[in-house]
């Protein structure tokens, strides 16, 4: 392994990350609330086709905005139907990832090729050039994202209101906080990051959408979530490791010698994946409310 | 509850009586019906003729007897993989691993193609192996979750992706067919299904996917150990005071599940003709989403298995019909619409008391009976005057 060989490494891996964190730390966000989106999944498939239509018609930043919005729309879809209409959340999740997995096939074989759409590159978000190699930008999103969330958690308000309405909506409920509006709020952030997530998969980094483009990792993020016990600076480190193992697959199946079959590098990441999580389980508390809709008594 | 009844309030509490006597398969059914329009709205927004593709789609999979056999050959898997999440709801748990289980079930069903037995044994020891191969993937996240802690929702989901690629592995290199590699090889014809009806892909393994359903339905809810797995999905703190041994329960539900979903695979590599092999090289067409279109399933039928079995009619009829409705001369819609309508229906399935979301409805209902009231009121007052 040369240094080149461990600088290209290190590059697939940091944008390998930049997906599964910014979505880890939007569902931090949604959790901290009492909310438990299994749905991610399908949001990031459809933010990636979505960002890829709206990068097609406005240029980069258009299908960045349109991916973050049908994210968010998505977000608030699963949270109205999660707080006001009492539904049950894995259901919905699941209903989320059903529906974007027939949405976005579908909407593939509409634009002409079935299972695969190239994002053409002069409307691709353009890479920086570093001592690195190309580097997409949004990475430098990812990497400041989890802080100011972690300080937005931890040391304002309406972050306190955030912890009240995932811990103990009852008193917050007391306390004058709106349950149900906060919790609506946090997962519409928690959808509009895997949207921008999604985005960025078709138009910054693989630069195309086929039907499983997301490939689990809209539950990579649950399970990063699970692993950092709502800490997003801990998200960052999850998703940097995860990014690390589906990089190192990705290079393996570049090298020319196949020292493995490619089928079983692909499995690497879940693998580690669950390793990680079965080690990380036991210190990790989650908010009492979780998953739990609020019903005033 | 008034002093006098007026008839029309007595006719409203008897069909409110029926109503909710029926309740849970009329919100299935009002489920359904939200799914299907806004799976005709997306179509109107793409531009086709939502009524013309739903008319296709109805001839497809109920015009006819073809069309019937055709519909009873889609729902064979989903039933089983419908039981799979079923099975493990009512133990209260998301076994979201059909898939990987299915796949896991397909792969050891093929195997039988290596050695040579008698009819019916030849197929019964492709059984075997498929349910071992399911509820042996099955068991693992299960084993994670009681001794872990490991959320199931992740853990079968890994599970999933680790064996599609290791059955993908499997189809490409071990038990490839030699002469066509991108299918494996073919199940000899002692180990398959027979064919019930000539001419279509109706084979006998629907009578193995009902009597499964029929034994799932038995042990859940006429012995004790399935009186044991509900207990723990009711109320796992009760359960536990009542002296039921919780971890158990998991891993006995999750393996009812496994085997199952094994058996799912078994019933395509097994009994869809005409290939009877699994073909690798398009990454498993028809194997994939068989598990997570059980999810629908199990949903719309209520986790229940005799629901099932009618939910199960309704989504193979809707796989059957697809097919016919993406080749339907001038208005060609893809069979993809089929899972974003699923979609729709499992999303209307989640929120309960589907009906009551309708408050606009029954007030202006609630108003109307009260105009009527106080006409017949005052109609009354002029009589007595």
């Amino acid at each position: 392994m040369s240094w080149m060989d461990i600088v290209s490494l290190l590059r697939i891996a940091l944008h390998a990350m930049v997906p599964i964190t910014l979505t880890a730390v939007g569902e931090i966000v949604g959790e901290t609330a009492g909310l438990f989106n299994i749905g991610l999944e399908g949001i990031l498939l459809i933010g990636a086709f979505a960002g890829a239509l709206g990068a097609e018609i406005g240029g980069p930043w258009v299908g960045f905005l349109v991916g973050m919005g049908v994210g968010a729309v998505i977000g608030l879809i699963f949270a109205v139907m999660s707080t006001y209409w009492k539904g049950t959340q894995m259901v919905i999740g699941i209903g989320i990832n059903l529906f974007a997995m027939g949405f976005v096939a579908f909407g593939l074989i509409q634009l002409g090729a079935p299972g695969f759409h190239a994002v053409p590159r002069e409307v691709q978000f353009a890479k920086w050039r570093t001592p690195m190699g190309a580097m997409s930008p949004v990475i430098l999103l990812a990497l400041v994202a989890p802080f100011v969330i972690h300080w937005f958690i931890k040391r304002t308000r309406a972050g306190l209101m955030l912890k009240a309405a995932g811990e103990t909506p009852e008193a917050a409920d007391v306390a004058g906080i709106n349950v149900n509006r906060t919790r609506l709020l946090a997962a519409t952030f928690g959808g509009a990051m895997a949207g921008i997530a999604g985005a960025y998969m078709s138009i910054a980094w693989i630069g195309s959408v086929t039907k499983d483009l997301s490939a689990g990792r809209g539950f990579i993020a649950l399970a990063t979530v699970v692993f950092s016990g709502l800490n997003p600076l801990l998200a960052l480190l999850g998703g940097f490791i995860f990014g690390f193992f589906q990089g190192l697959a990705e290079w393996v199946k570049t090298l020319p010698s196949k020292p493995i079959p490619f089928q079983f590098v692909s499995m690497l990441p879940y693998i580690v994946t669950l390793l990680v999580v079965s080690g990380a389980i036991g210190r990790v508390r989650f908010p009492k409310a979780l998953g739990e809709p609020y019903k005033r008594e | 509850m008034t002093e006098n009844p007026a008839r029309e309030s007595r006719l409203l509490r008897g069909v409110h009586r029926t109503v909710t006597g029926l309740h849970p398969a009329l919100e299935s059914i009002v489920a359904a019906i939200v799914g299907l329009l806004i799976g005709a709205v997306l179509m109107y927004i793409w531009g086709f003729d939502p009524w013309k593709a739903y008319w296709a789609l109805l001839r497809g999979a109920y015009g006819g007897s073809y069309e019937w056999a055709s519909s009873l050959a889609r729902a064979t898997p989903l039933i089983l993989t419908a039981l799979t999440f079923s099975i493990c709801v009512r133990a209260g748990m998301f076994n979201i691993g059909a898939e990987g289980q299915m796949m896991m079930g397909a792969m050891a069903a093929v195997c039988v193609a290596l050695f040579a037995a008698p009819t019916v044994l030849h197929l019964i020891i492709g059984l075997v192996f498929a349910a071992v191969a399911g509820a042996l993937w099955s068991v693992v996240p299960a084993i994670l979750k009681v001794s872990r802690g490991v959320s199931e929702v992740i853990s079968t989901i890994m599970f999933n992706w680790i064996g599609r690629w290791l059955a993908l592995y499997l189809a490409i290199y071990v038990i490839v067919d030699r002469m066509r590699p991108e299918k494996t090889l073919t199940v000899p014809v002692t180990a398959r299904f027979p064919i019930l009806v000539r001419g279509t892909d109706l084979s006998a393994s629907i009578f193995l996917a009902v009597g499964v359903a029929l034994v799932m339905y038995f042990l859940l809810w006429h012995t004790t150990m399935g009186y044991e797995v509900r207990a723990a999905g009711l109320n796992p703190t009760a359960a536990r005071y009542g002296g039921i041994r919780s971890k158990r329960t998991m891993i006995i539900s999750f393996l009812l599940g496994g085997i199952t979903a094994g058996l799912a695979g078994a019933t395509i590599a097994m009994g869809l003709p005409p290939s009877y092999a699994i073909f690798g090289g398009g990454a498993f067409p028809e194997l994939t989403n068989l598990g997570f279109d059980g999810m629908a399933v199990a949903m719309v039928g209520r986790n229940h298995p005799i629901g099932i079995l009618v939910a199960a009619l309704f989504f193979g009829g809707l796989n059957a019909g697809g097919r016919v409705m993406q080749f339907y001369g001038s208005n060609p819609v893809p069979l993809e619409m089929i899972r974003v309508v699923m979609g729709a229906i499992v999303l209307a399935m989640a929120i309960p008391e589907l009906i009551r979301l309708f408050p606009a409805i029954k007030n202006q209902g609630e108003r109307f009976f009260a105009v009527l009231r106080r006409r017949r009121e005052t109609r009354s007052k002029e009589g007595k005057a």
